[in-house]
């Protein structure tokens, strides 16, 4: 047997498994009668629906003529590490190191995601957006962020382990980049 | 006159000094997105949701509008002067536009363009005035039974015609129904799908969602392919079209509006179908096929009319019915309902200062951005000259600020992140984002009214198919699934997405 379509059968297959997580948590909640609906009822048959269509899904991958342009397209892990992880750093920093240590970090950091880095470019970049964010977001919108550090003692155990660790992991591969080119 | 009072009232609302700098500071952004390619209207209007919280809702909902039909505009420019869509809706506007760039006729494209779009702009407004009061009417006699078959034909609706495979992209608007179940249940107040997280008691945010798999996924993509540098036509030359090509123009401008009109009203339309309806269109009953993806005027004003005019009468399910028709539409309602607007027929009664302002205020808007987009071109052609390495890191931080300012709660950055993840799987699947986002947003609507019709009914399900409008609303859907499914307009279907890629 042999998938001729591979994006159709690996969505499909997410789409039986997704299905069938939500049918069984639904089930937990009460079902009620179609005139008194439980929590559970509606969500239960939309996840049975979303359970059969995606394994008609996966079944229609494997039959009929091999489609071009199906295979499942190349994974760039070092683009999605670098942009998804200085993004749950900076979420972590924003609520202890405040927005203008973080926002710069967060700037250089995914800066680093691009084929073309260049660390000028990225500092003044990281100058120009935080400067920016004071001026637009601070000043102009009044949006209620915090602003400064706060004393390490109170950081909570998660961002005392996490903050450090992620920050040398980035100056790491900044490093690394610098030195690489 | 009924009409003529209404759209005074709405250019009484919308020519006050405040709404007129939000219109104009939406149509700017609008251009200014519309250029840049990489970064599309969704996300955009995603990221600027949490700030119209601060703004009264008619002004919020002026400058969101005005992103939406101002990217239209600046998709051109990009596809013209460059020959890279700078929006979706622009991948037609490349095979001529660019062409006539080539042929030393840069500036007329653009005139044309920015021209039909303005004409375009002007019909679909009158017709959203006009044709909005009758369809409300008719939304009053809805019940939920109504309601729910409504809601199933536009989701279906959405994907039949905007969709590549359909059983995955019904699948996606499944998964977004169920996502848009997770929180608290309104009606027994269980805490659903919540994983004991109090976070996620209060549901998702599609804002957030949106930003995750439109705006950080497609970050990741257009990272992935290597920055290749582009040649920009410097010389745009003459403004003004000569005779010749205003003759093949201007038929073909009035044919894409009407098309367009026609398109954006239906669920899933919008800019991006008509545009390629449109192009099809004009190629069919030209005298000359073979002029087409040369730089012939008429493939050029036919699709850029359309995408306007389709961008503007999108409108009307949304502000009639309360049912949005595509992803844009979607952030809509979500910007309505921060402000405690639901969308729907009533809006028209209760907030007419909203209705018929917004009306106006994209008549206005449409003036704004042919000055924008003619006189000031060169600055727009400066600014495709940013590279994006300096581009995505501004905003992958506006798109940050964004969700933390919806809570004040950096939880919500990392749910972005996580659906950051999920949208770039999905996209390497080409499952696509926008019919999840439509689910979402109906997702707590459609059960509300399911429930609802089926405890008047006393469980009986047949009362979606006794009561002959429901009925008629779910014969439609179900018509709709099976022409497609058909082999020879699947053919067609295939085709046409094709050329999209």
């Amino acid at each position: 047997m042999h998938i001729k379509n591979q994006q159709d059968f690996w969505s499909g297959l997410m789409f039986v498994a997704v299905g069938l997580g939500f049918a069984i948590f639904s089930y937990s909640y009460d079902m009620g009668t179609p005139s008194r609906m439980g929590p559970g009822y509606f969500p239960f048959w939309l996840a049975i629906c979303m359970a059969l269509l995606g394994a008609v899904v996966t079944l229609t991958s494997l039959r009929g003529e091999k489609s071009e342009d199906s295979a499942v397209g190349h994974f760039d892990w070092d683009i999605l590490f670098m942009i998804i992880g200085s993004i749950c750093l900076y979420g972590l920093m924003l609520d202890h190191l405040g927005l203008y240590i973080a926002t710069p970090l967060l700037v250089i950091f995914c800066s680093l995601a691009s084929h073309e880095f260049s660390l000028m470019i990225a500092i003044g970049n990281a100058v120009f957006l935080t400067v920016f964010s004071w001026l637009a977001f601070v000043k102009g919108l009044g949006l209620i962020f915090p602003l400064w550090p706060e004393p390490i003692a109170e950081w909570s155990i998660a961002a005392q382990i996490l903050i450090p660790v992620g920050i040398v992991i980035a100056v790491v591969m900044l490093v690394r980049r610098i030195k690489g080119k | 006159m009924e009409l003529l009072q209404h759209l005074a009232l709405g250019f009484s609302v919308a020519f006050t000094p405040e709404n007129l700098m939000y219109a104009l500071l939406g149509c700017i952004l609008g251009t200014l997105i519309g250029v840049l390619p990489g970064i599309g209207p969704v996300p955009t209007i995603a990221m600027l949701l949490p700030l119209t919280y601060i703004l009264p809702p008619t002004a919020g909902l002026i400058m969101l509008a005005g992103i939406y039909y101002g990217a239209q505009y600046g998709g051109s420019t990009t596809a013209i002067l460059v020959a890279l869509p700078g929006e979706t809706s622009a991948v037609v506007t490349v095979l001529d536009g660019h062409q006539m760039a080539k042929n030393g006729r840069a500036g007329a494209a653009l005139a044309i363009a920015a021209l039909g779009s303005f004409f375009a702009g002007c019909f679909a407004t009158v017709l959203l005035a006009a044709f909005a009061p009758p369809l409300a009417e008719v939304a009053f006699k809805f019940g939920p039974a109504e309601y729910f078959s409504l809601m199933v034909l536009g989701l279906v609706g959405a994907v039949v015609l905007a969709s590549g495979s359909l059983p995955k992209a019904i699948c996606m608007i499944l998964l977004g129904l169920m996502l848009g179940m997770v929180g608290t249940d309104v009606n027994s107040g269980v805490a659903r799908f919540d994983f004991g997280i109090p976070e996620l008691q209060d549901g998702i945010d599609f804002a957030v969602v949106a930003m995750g798999v439109f705006g950080l996924a497609e970050i990741m993509n257009n990272l992935a392919q290597k920055e290749n540098r582009v040649d920009i036509t410097d010389k745009i030359g003459s403004l003004y079209p000569n005779k010749q090509e205003f003759k093949e123009a201007a038929p073909a401008c009035i044919r894409g509006t009407l098309l367009g009109s026609a398109l954006g009203i239906l669920p899933g339309g919008g800019a991006v179908l008509s545009s390629f309806a449109s192009y099809t269109l004009e190629k069919k009953i030209s005298k000359n096929p073979e002029r087409f993806g040369k730089g012939h005027p008429a493939g050029l004003a036919g699709p850029e009319s359309a995408n306007n005019a389709a961008a503007q009468t999108s409108f009307i399910p949304l502000l009639t019915l309360g049912i949005p028709g595509n992803a844009v539409m979607a952030l809509m309602v979500g910007a309505m309902t921060i402000h405690n607007i639901q969308p729907g027929p009533q809006v028209m009664s209760s907030h007419p200062e909203l209705f018929w302002g917004l009306i106006a205020s994209m008549w206005i808007g449409n003036v704004m951005l042919v000055i924008l987009n003619l006189p000031l071109i060169g600055l727009w052609v400066k600014l495709l000259k940013v590279p994006y390495r300096v581009l995505f890191p501004a905003i992958v931080l506006f798109c940050t600020v964004g969700v933390y300012s919806l809570n004040y709660n950096v939880f919500d950055i990392y749910i972005m992140a996580i659906f950051g993840v999920i949208g770039y799987v999905w996209s390497k699947l080409k499952c696509e984002g926008a019919p999840l986002l439509l689910g979402l947003v109906l997702g707590p609507m459609m059960e509300e009214n399911f429930r609802r019709a089926l405890l008047l009914s006393r469980g009986e399900f047949s009362t979606f198919v006794t009561r002959p409008l429901s009925l008629s609303l779910l014969v439609l859907a179900a018509a709709l699934v099976v022409l497609v499914a058909l082999p020879s307009i699947r053919k067609k279907r295939e085709e046409t997405f094709v050329e999209e890629d």
